[in-house]
């Protein structure tokens, strides 16, 4: 059953790739949805015992993958109600994807059209094995799996030379924090001698926390940050996924907002415990949370290319869950997560239409006044906006509020922080700014868009080849196939919080204690009968009772009180947002002029790309002609074959000259020879 | 009866004359008939040997390099003559062409 799931996408993949360049674009595109939303209905027919239904998480092995001595890894998956979380995103999110690529694709030619979704399908495929591995060396395989159709995504407009260095800087940087990875993954093995997420927190929970300590755990788990760093673009790995912004509309939504850059906090999630056990590392990951969110949040700010500024979002509010998992508050970090889905993919749908409707203008300066074109995307377009800039009710509110509540009360495994509450506070703002500008500067004011027909600006993708046919002068509303999904996102992005309502607004946090029992070892509760993990007999060390549920409840005003602020903060940064962008446009600019060193930093993203380039890049780069290439390749190696073979010519060159083509003289050599030798033989 | 020493002697300046005439001499035939000589030295040495030890071994070494001998010189004359075709001459020294 379970292995169904990541199954059924596969064969969708093995149909488009094999067969889909003869296939009509509706049928490779049907069979491509029709995989995805079968796995859906199986995600939910397996998931649904879980969701209050009473059910135990399960699991499933498919086959001993790797035994070699004390390595035993089987291929086994496990539905617990976290990845059963995890499985309804990918495949909800990934149907509403995939049914929208049909609309949006569809001005590609068959094979190619057969090869996006063929990716698609695998890209899924692996997203749903990383998300169901029971083990670290499973999760891996879907881990690197994404990283490779994620750099196929990317580089889909393989012609064009921006797209192709995008994918390949994306596979570089993930290889880098897959390096890290492995590091960790290794040193959990030597360490516990298994890789079994639920037999490793059991391991841990017998050991104390490394709270003065930088012992092993928090090596280890500081290795595994840096492979989150890598997938899920923190500092200082975030910078890949602006440019994967080259890779098709959806693709944009589907990879880099809603699933596989959510990789690395899912990992944290999945490895609670063992965070849970190195406090330090838990420090690191808040930090680098809080200060990605902050920088990615000012940098969104003046961009200018509509999806860098949401490229830029998801960074910063991957950011705030990195910040929740650092507090060790997983369960909302999870929470912002699956909303961040909804209201992200949404959003990156509603550029995509845009970018659709534009004939490929991604330029935010040559756009404005599309509210009364694109009726259906404004409103989608408004609803995520609302939901991400946290106005309440929308589902980005409550499980921000809830990462930014945990922030300043502290958890049992991180104690509250001021400092990184005000910072969070800081890009709350940011992020009502930024959203508010893209939603003005998109959709409201003056009309600055050439009409379609000379709409060959600079940026287009594939899509600025559709000028060519029969797109007449206004932009056109999305077709049926983008719309809908819009509008189910829409649906999802108004509703989807209130799985989480917090108890200080007489709700329920459901999705709190939902996921609580993956984030705590009690072996035998979590583990049901198919794993026989050695029972840690010993209640945690930690104090992680003593922490969830009962503390809100004497901090019911401080919630309220903050929440109050919150919404404050967010009404603040849209009213910058209405003032800079809609009501006096040249104020912006004025702004920009008179901060011309600041908005240039911005601009240029810290100049974090130019710095890598010289500091890394340029001297490997160096090294690698000067000393790798000429020295050690053409000059050693190279050097010492020739030299070989130079030395062999020279000795033979005098040495030929015995061979004289005189029978006689072979004959008297023969003849001195033989007397040489026997005279030796004779006289000694 | 005459003592093996007298025999070897022989068969030694039989192989000396003969080898002084594959190197000396400049006329292929005449290094053809030198060789012959040669291997006739050594027949006579085995053929000595052989009767000094009282054994046939000798003998029996001696048929098999006379039928040897033949043969070499059926083919070497072969090659002479052939040689002696392409070229006009039968001095060994105008045959070098195989060399660096």
């Amino acid at each position: 059953m379970l292995l169904l799931i990541p199954l059924l996408p596969f064969a969708g993949f093995v149909a488009n790739a094999f067969f889909g360049r003869r296939l009509q674009k509706a049928i490779s595109g049907g069979i491509a949805c029709l995989a995805m939303v079968a796995a859906f209905v199986v995600s939910l027919v397996a998931a649904w015992p879980l969701l209050g239904h009473g059910g135990h998480p399960v699991e499933q092995v498919v086959y001993t993958w790797l035994a070699s001595g004390d390595l035993d890894v089987p291929f086994a998956l496990r539905l617990d109600q976290l990845s059963a979380l995890m499985i309804l995103v990918v495949t909800g999110i990934g149907s509403l994807i995939h049914i929208y690529s049909t609309g949006y694709m569809h001005e590609e030619t068959d094979s190619e059209y057969a090869r996006y979704f063929a990716y698609l399908n695998l890209f899924a495929s692996f997203m749903l094995v990383l998300v169901l591995g029971a083990s670290f060396p499973v999760m891996f395989v879907g881990w690197e799996g994404v990283g490779l159709c994620s750099y196929l995504l990317i580089g889909f407009y393989y012609t064009k030379q921006s797209a192709a260095d995008a994918g390949k800087k994306a596979f570089v940087v993930n290889r880098i924090g897959d390096f890290g990875f492995i590091l960790g993954m290794l040193l959990i093995f030597v360490t516990f001698g298994t890789l079994d997420f639920q037999a490793v927190a059991a391991a841990v929970a017998t050991r104390a926390p490394e709270t003065s300590t930088m012992g092993v755990l928090t090596i280890a788990t500081l290795l595994l940050f840096v492979g989150a760093t890598g997938k899920s673009a923190q500092i200082p790995l975030h910078i890949w996924l602006p440019d994967a912004m080259e890779g098709p509309t959806p693709v944009s939504a589907l990879i880099h907002a809603a699933t596989m850059v959510t990789a690395g906090v899912y990992m944290i999630g999945r490895n609670a415990v063992l965070f849970s056990h190195a406090p330090m590392t838990l420090e690191v990951i808040a930090a680098v949370g809080v200060a990605t969110a902050l920088m990615a949040g000012t940098i969104g700010l003046v961009q200018n290319d509509i999806k860098r500024v949401l490229a830029y979002s998801t960074v910063s509010q991957l950011g705030y869950m990195f910040l929740a998992m650092g507090m060790g508050a997983y369960a909302a970090g999870i929470f912002h997560l699956y909303t961040h889905a909804f209201f992200k993919a949404l959003m990156f749908l509603g550029s995509g239409a845009v970018i659709h409707a534009l004939a490929g203008q991604q330029d935010m300066r040559h756009m404005g006044g599309l509210k009364k074109y694109l009726p259906i995307t404004y409103w989608t377009f408004f609803i995520g906006t609302l939901a991400i800039a946290g106005i309440p009710f929308f589902a980005g509110f409550f499980s921000k509020d809830e990462i930014l509540y945990k922030t300043f009360v502290g958890t049992p495994y991180h104690h509250g922080s001021m400092v990184l509450w005000i910072v969070g506070m800081a890009t709350a703002l940011l992020t009502a700014a930024y959203m508010f500008r893209l939603l003005f500067l998109t959709f409201h004011g003056a009309e600055r868009f050439a009409t379609a027909g000379h709409g060959d600006a600079p940026g287009h993708n594939a899509h600025g080849h559709a000028a060519g046919h029969g797109h007449h002068g206004a932009p056109h509303e999305a077709p049926m196939s983008m719309a809908v999904p819009l509008i189910i996102l829409a649906i999802g992005s108004t509703i989807a919080g209130f799985v989480g309502v917090p108890h200080a607004l007489g709700g329920h946090n459901t999705i709190e204690e939902f996921l609580e029992p993956v984030f705590e070892v009690h072996g035998a509760a979590t583990a049901g009968e198919a794993q026989p993990v050695t029972e840690p007999a010993v209640p945690p060390a930690i104090p992680a009772e003593a922490g969830h549920g009962p503390a809100a409840a004497g901090d019911v005003g401080t919630e309220r009180m903050l929440m109050a602020v919150s919404v404050g903060v967010a009404g603040a940064g849209i009213f910058i947002a209405l003032y800079f962008w809609l009501w006096q446009p040249s104020a912006a600019a004025r702004l920009a002029q008179q901060f011309g060193g600041l908005y240039r930093l911005l601009h240029n993203k810290y100049y974090i790309d130019e710095i890598y380039d010289a500091v890394i890049v340029q001297p490997i780069k160096q090294v690698s002609t000067g000393a790798l290439w000429k020295g050690m390749d053409a000059g050693l190696i190279d050097g010492s074959v020739n030299g070989v073979g130079a030395t062999v010519q020279g000795a033979s060159s005098s040495l030929r000259r015995l061979q004289t083509g005189s029978v006689r003289t072979y004959a008297a050599s023969l003849f001195f020879g033989a007397v040489l030798i026997l005279g030796w033989y004779l006289w000694s | 009866m005459v003592p093996l020493g007298h025999y070897l002697v022989l068969s030694g300046i039989l192989f000396a004359i003969g080898t002084a005439g594959v190197f000396l001499r400049r006329n292929l035939i005449t290094v053809l008939l030198s060789i012959e000589i040669m291997l006739n030295a050594v027949n006579l040495t085995f053929v000595s040997v052989g009767r000094s030890l009282g054994t046939v071994d000798g003998q029996i070494i001696t048929f098999f390099v006379m039928t040897v001998a033949a043969a070499e010189a059926a083919v070497g004359l072969a090659i002479v003559i052939a040689l002696f075709r392409h070229r006009e001459t039968l001095s060994p020294d105008a045959f070098t062409s195989l060399k660096w």
